[in-house]
């Protein structure tokens, strides 16, 4: 099931275009990265996703019907800058962004009761923002976002300002709500929490989309045919080429780079007959790399 | 809850139970009320130094007329007018010098008084009219008829112009111009600051949301047009409880004042704030003035006033509150508000004088198109009520500034939808155009 689609969206600012006919389709309960190096257009994508700025031409659908501002009920959107009320009272306040979504009293408070007590962070409700530091307050925001129980959910870089510990508790909090039953969206320039997290992705550069799919496809795309493999003896170039060979307690490591045409079958065939092999595997390009490369052409 | 009067509320709420508002909306009318009570205290307050003033007496025909007193003491001397004042402040000091040269009789310019300060309005009067009194009385005896001097005692009238004003239907009531400019002024003057401080909390609310950024995730939730309505209206709603606050606060401190002095102290001590000053002669309140200016103060139609005065703030603000709401989206902190609120200011500052001037002439052209204009029409309007203003024209007066807030507030909406969202943009205004037009 298609969540949501972008078709063809164009925006124009004055003196430049923000964003040239963009595309992309997000299938229901997946997490689809949105990457792109700083000023590509990422964060004016987000906002005509949240009906926030109008696109010139193109559409945005929700569920295959054109989203309208009614909808925008059903996104949750955390943006990049983060921003609360420095003088309210951190529970005031996420009752007042949660009422804001449509959310009755009662309810708003019954989730919030629910996600402080699973943040542990209980001691904050009367606290103003301005005494929380940063991490805190990004936690704070983040529940707010998510406390309406939006079927979208939208990340604009949601880990950074948040030390190692909580940017892993948030991923998990990310992958929990996918398991039940969100969709999300997020932008980062943190590879590897691509790798880890997004089904999908659409890399932005300068206005366009330069690369999309899904990111086992596309690191296999971007394979360069080398293989790290472990065997009890040396090998001996054969057909192929061997670019590195380390003894590590007994065990020799080998980077070896296949031809081309060659399948991976035949070459471990050819492999197995020089000694015996502990394991055997494809060393696909990290994101970080494909990015760097598609960007830098 | 609709999300606007979710955005009202906390715009309201916010702000009324902030310390500062507290203190300023029960202190304000406590500190006025000290400030009258502290002037009408200083102003009974005697200066007990006696003020020497040296004579120089050319006629010697003086000597009898400048008689000291507990507050002044003349001292006849015979020296040159340049020694003396030299020798002021060897060896002693004396306030003034009085040069007599001639006969006041034929030359009434024969009299200077010299001093190194200013000579002070009270002595200048003080002396001029023991003067004045004695050459009068010497040219009425001078024409030898008998009893003249009863006869100009009698002749001598006051006459007192009461000011009544009737109704459409043919009431009269007794009127006191005075009242009316007093009633006026410190209304149109309320309005003014009132336009000035909310609309300047207006603009300082949109820049910190935009500075803080909070601004993105509530416009994810509700419309950017509906986010400036909403904080225009919830600090309107502030004004309005201060203000009413005020009246209500007032009136208690004046009651409680009043019952504690007794009856008329109130109205004689603030006459006499007003005289202080100009008449050194101590005004008891006669009786019939009393009376007068009660009639006078029961003359005026409060329930319009008050109801108008509610009407003309909320228009006037509301007209303004939008500009300065747009120029607080369009800029990236508060100080670079500065360039973009003058031309917004100036009409505002501007009203308040032509209120001033209006107030001499209420039916005037100044003040009749300044209470048409919308962006002077609160302020000048609240001067000319007091006075009297045809129902056209108040209706005219009204019609204009409602639609012309509603233009403001429709470019506001749009400059506001665009300015939120861009950082790091140093403004034009050439820019702000083509926000408009987008």
């Amino acid at each position: 099931m298609i969540l949501l689609e972008v078709e063809n969206v164009v925006k124009q600012f004055a003196g430049h275009r923000a964003l040239d006919s963009v595309s992309l389709t997000v299938p229901e309960n997946t997490v689809y990265g949105l990457l792109g190096p700083n000023g590509a257009g990422k964060t004016t994508l987000i906002r005509i996703i949240n009906c926030i700025t109008a696109p010139d031409s193109g559409e945005v659908r929700l569920h295959g019907k054109r989203m309208t501002a009614a909808d925008v009920q059903h996104i949750g959107y955390l943006p990049e800058e983060r921003g609360l009320y420095k003088k309210m009272k951190v529970g005031e306040q996420a009752l007042y962004l949660a009422q804001l979504k449509g959310m009755t009293k009662r309810d708003a408070l019954k989730a919030l009761k629910y996600w402080f007590e699973k943040f542990e962070i209980q001691a904050w409700w009367d606290k103003k923002v301005e005494e929380l530091s940063k991490g805190m307050a990004q936690k704070v925001q983040f529940i707010t976002t998510i406390l309406h129980d939006p079927k979208l959910l939208i990340f604009d870089e949601p880990f950074s300002g948040f030390d190692p510990v909580n940017a892993d508790l948030m991923k998990r909090e990310i992958l929990e709500l996918r398991d039940k039953g969100a969709t999300i969206i997020f932008s980062t320039h943190n590879m590897e929490t691509v790798e880890d997290l997004c089904e999908n992705i659409s890399l932005v550069d300068r206005s366009k989309i330069v690369l999309q799919g899904n990111v086992a496809e596309i690191r296999a795309s971007h394979a360069t045919n080398t293989f790290v493999v472990r065997s009890v003896n040396a090998f001996e170039g054969n057909g192929f080429e061997i670019l590195s060979q380390t003894l590590k307690n007994n065990v020799f490591e080998s980077t070896i780079k296949k031809q081309q045409a060659e399948s991976n079958n035949s070459l471990l065939g050819s492999l197995i007959k020089q000694t015996e092999i502990l394991s055997f595997e494809e060393l696909l390009p990290g994101m970080n790399d494909i990015f760097i490369n598609t960007v830098k052409r | 809850m609709s999300k606007i009067s979710l955005i009202i509320k906390r715009e309201y709420t916010t702000r009324v139970m902030k310390k500062s508002f507290i203190l300023l909306t029960f202190l304000t009318p406590v500190l006025f009320a000290g400030m009258i009570a502290l002037v009408v205290w200083l102003g009974g307050i005697k200066d007990d130094k006696v003020k020497t003033i040296m004579v120089i007496d050319k006629t010697q025909q003086y000597k009898d007329v400048l008689k000291s007193n507990e507050s002044y003491t003349f001292e006849f001397v015979d020296a040159d007018v340049d020694d003396m004042k030299k020798q002021n402040g060897k060896d002693e000091h004396f306030t003034a010098l009085l040069y007599i040269t001639g006969d006041l009789k034929t030359d009434s310019n024969a009299a200077t008084l010299f001093s190194d300060k200013q000579v002070n309005m009270e002595l200048k009067s003080y002396v001029a009219g023991l003067l004045n009194k004695y050459i009068e009385q010497q040219k009425l005896a001078s024409y030898n008829i008998p009893n003249l001097k009863e006869m100009v005692e009698e002749s001598r009238t006051d006459i007192e112009l009461k000011t009544i004003k009737w109704g459409e239907n043919g009431n009269e009531k007794e009127g006191s111009a005075e009242l009316a400019l007093i009633i006026g002024m410190v209304s149109a003057f309320i309005i003014y600051m009132f336009i000035v401080i909310y609309g300047a909390q207006v603009m300082s609310g949109v820049v910190q949301e935009k500075t803080n950024r909070i601004v993105e995730v509530i416009i994810s939730s509700v419309k950017p047009f509906e986010l400036m309505m909403g904080k225009i209206i919830g600090i309107a709603m502030v004004g309005l409880t201060q203000f009413l606050l005020w009246v209500a606060l007032t009136g208690v401190i004046s009651l409680a004042i009043g019952s504690f002095f007794g009856g008329d102290v109130d109205v004689s001590s603030l006459q006499k704030v007003g005289q202080m000053g100009m008449n050194p002669v101590p005004t008891n309140v006669a009786p019939s003035e009393m009376q007068a200016l009660i009639t006078a103060l029961s003359s005026l139609n409060y329930t319009e006033i008050i109801s108008l005065f509610i009407v003309y703030f909320l228009g006037g603000y509301l007209l303004y509150a939008s500009l300065f709401a747009a120029i607080g989206s369009a800029v990236d902190n508060e100080t670079d508000t500065q360039q973009f609120s003058l031309p917004i200011m100036l009409p505002i500052i501007f009203a308040i004088y032509a209120g001033i001037f209006s107030a001499e002439n209420p039916d005037g052209p100044l003040a009749f198109w300044c209470s048409m204009i919308p962006f002077t029409s609160p302020i000048v309007m609240m001067v000319r009520l007091p006075f009297g203003v045809p129902v056209w024209q108040i209706a005219l007066s009204l019609t204009i500034l409602v639609l012309s807030f509603i233009g403001t507030t429709w470019m506001a909406g749009k400059i506001y939808r665009t300015g939120i969202l861009m950082y790091g943009k140093k403004v034009t205004w050439g820019e702000l155009w083509k926000w408009l037009r987008y």
